[in-house]
């Protein structure tokens, strides 16, 4: 039996490998998560035999609970919604990897036979398991705009933190040395003490971290589950645990670096200086007073229909708060049925997540082909006759070129809009974005057209002039 | 000890294919990929299984039961809402099938 429950596992794992190989495609990415699913099916049910089907009653409740509740909440979350909704997941898997280890920790304590490598990577589970627990509990909060909105910041916080990790490496060795370190703390003391201290660093990696950041920091914490399923492989002796968590653990730290690299976004800033990267939200360089040309949507329909051959749509997040998906998809189809070319491109800060415009867009019925990345796109400004931007400023701001200023934005990567002949902004008001840095191309009155409207109100407002001129 | 040795090296080596999968993803995949890759540390619920299945009191029982709740929440919640969102990606043309000989 023993062989043949290794073997599932190796088939198990063959499936996760070739699934995440088909998710690297937009052809093949469907199908590579069913069969990413069909390998978790087989771990499973390879389990049941493992276990001797025993306590299978209490099994079954808990799985169908946590079965109906995913599907139930994965059909239902708005795909707006969606990051928050991967950072619960994530989140609960890095609860379960701690439980277990809790529960393993019990057995030892209880008369369980000396087990070092289990004693070893017990405290490391909870550690690991903990933060990713609670970290995604705060990067939900934050992304649902429960609570610790923007960046939550007090003094000392590294040191808090690192006095924390030190800690936790003490209670830990306690732990696993018996109590002989720390003489007046037994190891269960100890193993308490990893559990709140470990939930306490959970909370302050996460708070000081801004909006922007948090898809990065999602998908850190996802690698971060996957290591505390691979060290509980280890706690519980499991082959499928440790090479499913160690495969999540290494693909997600890759995910997780392409990601801040897409976004220019450096790793090590984001994680030890959430401040420096958020804080300086209070300039505003005076700019209120220049003059900039406010047009209307019927003059902007016009040069559309009469000047513009091809137009190219940069989407930003303020057009998933308005729900301008749809509006938008319809000036498109208006556009083309005049013959125009129109393409779309997505900078990869774009709504909250990488790839999260893209979701977005294609759910209101833009086909894929359209959506071009950042690199793709460039190219394509110079013999661009209208860029339309919705909801967007930071991704298009020229000030992130611009050598001789240091803004949070200096250095990343923006779409060239100001290559193309004209710009069209839609957008409530001159406000900077995110950033909070101004955008020299808002008053630049000969290109610029500035459209100051509900993304949402405005779309449909150009597409009925589009239509009528 | 042998069998330790053996999951060190079977660590290594899966660490390194999960490093050398993810290479040069398309931005539109990566929010998508991290759902998926998300779904399958879900993998933990066979964990949890076992630890219910060797609970001998209320405390391990308890604990068993809120990790197989979490990990089936983890599993299928993953796997639908990666599903769902690549349904989105749609081709814009429907391929036409071939037809058999």
């Amino acid at each position: 039996m023993q062989v043949a429950t290794f073997l599932a596992y190796l088939l198990a794992a063959a499936l996760f490998i070739v699934g995440i190989r088909r998710l690297r495609k937009p052809d093949t990415a469907r199908s590579g998560n069913t069969i990413a699913g069909v390998g978790m099916a087989i771990a499973l049910i390879t389990t049941l035999f493992v276990i001797e089907f025993e306590s299978l009653l209490l099994i079954g409740i808990a799985s169908l609970l946590g079965a109906v509740l995913g599907a139930i909440s994965a059909q239902r979350v708005p795909m707006t919604a969606m990051p928050q909704m991967v950072a619960a997941y994530n989140g609960v898997g890095g609860g379960a990897a701690a439980l277990i280890a809790l529960s393993e920790f019990y057995h030892l304590q209880t008369g369980g036979e000396e087990n070092i490598v289990a004693s070893i990577t017990v405290p490391l589970t909870i550690l690991i398991g903990t933060v990713s627990f609670m970290g995604s509990i705060i990067a939900f909060m934050k992304l649902q705009e429960l609570a610790f909105s923007g960046s939550v910041v007090f003094p000392l916080q590294q040191v808090v933190n690192a006095l924390l990790f030190v800690g936790i490496l003490v209670l830990a060795a306690n732990a696993i040395f018996d109590g002989s370190i720390l003489p007046f703390l037994s190891p269960v003391a100890s193993v308490i003490g990893i559990l709140a201290a470990s939930a306490l660093l959970g909370i302050l990696l996460v708070i000081p971290i801004g909006g922007a950041d948090m898809p990065i920091v999602i998908s850190l914490l996802n690698a971060a589950t996957g290591l505390a399923a691979a060290a509980s492989g280890f706690v519980l002796n499991n082959y499928i645990l440790i090479i499913g968590g160690i495969i999540v653990g290494a693909s997600g730290t890759i995910l997780t670096r392409q990601m801040s690299s897409a976004l220019g976004r450096p790793l090590r800033k984001i994680i030890f200086a959430g401040i420096a990267a958020t804080g300086t939200g209070s300039k505003s360089g005076g700019g209120e007073d220049r003059e900039v040309n406010d047009a209307s949507p019927e003059e902007a329909g016009s040069y559309l229909s009469d000047d513009a051959q091809k137009v190219v749509i940069v989407p930003g997040y303020g057009l998933a708060v308005a729900q301008a998906q749809s509006p938008l998809h319809d000036l498109m189809e208006t556009l083309e049925s005049q013959g125009k070319e129109v393409l779309f491109g997505i900078h990869p800060v774009a709504g909250r997540m990488p790839g999260h415009m893209n979701v977005l867009l294609t759910e209101a019925g833009v086909p894929y082909d359209k959506l071009y990345d950042l690199e793709d796109i460039n190219p394509e400004f110079g013999d661009t006759d209208a860029v339309i931007i919705v909801g967007a400023n930071d991704v298009v701001n020229p000030a992130a070129n611009d050598p001789d200023q240091d803004t949070p934005i200096s250095g990343m990567p923006i779409l060239d809009v100001e290559k193309a002949e004209k710009v069209i902004f839609v957008k409530r008001s001159l406000s900077p974005g995110f950033a909070g840095v101004d955008n020299p191309l808002f008053y630049d009155t000969d290109k610029t057209m500035m459209v100051f409207s509900d993304a949402k109100q405005g779309l449909q407002q150009i597409n009925e002039a589009v239509k009528n001129s | 000890m042998e069998q330790l040795l053996a999951q060190l090296a079977i660590l290594l080596i899966a660490a390194f294919l999960g490093f050398e999968l993810i290479s040069r993803v398309p931005n539109l995949l990566h929010t998508p990929l991290m759902s998926a890759t998300n779904a399958i540390h879900g993998v933990i619920l066979v964990g949890g299984m076992i630890a219910l299945a060797a609970s001998d009191d209320v405390f391990t029982q308890i604990v068993g039961f809120v990790a197989v709740f979490f990990g089936a929440l983890n599993v299928v919640g993953g796997f639908w809402v990666t599903n769902r969102m690549l349904g989105m990606f749609r081709p814009p043309v429907p391929k036409v099938k071939k037809r058999k000989r």
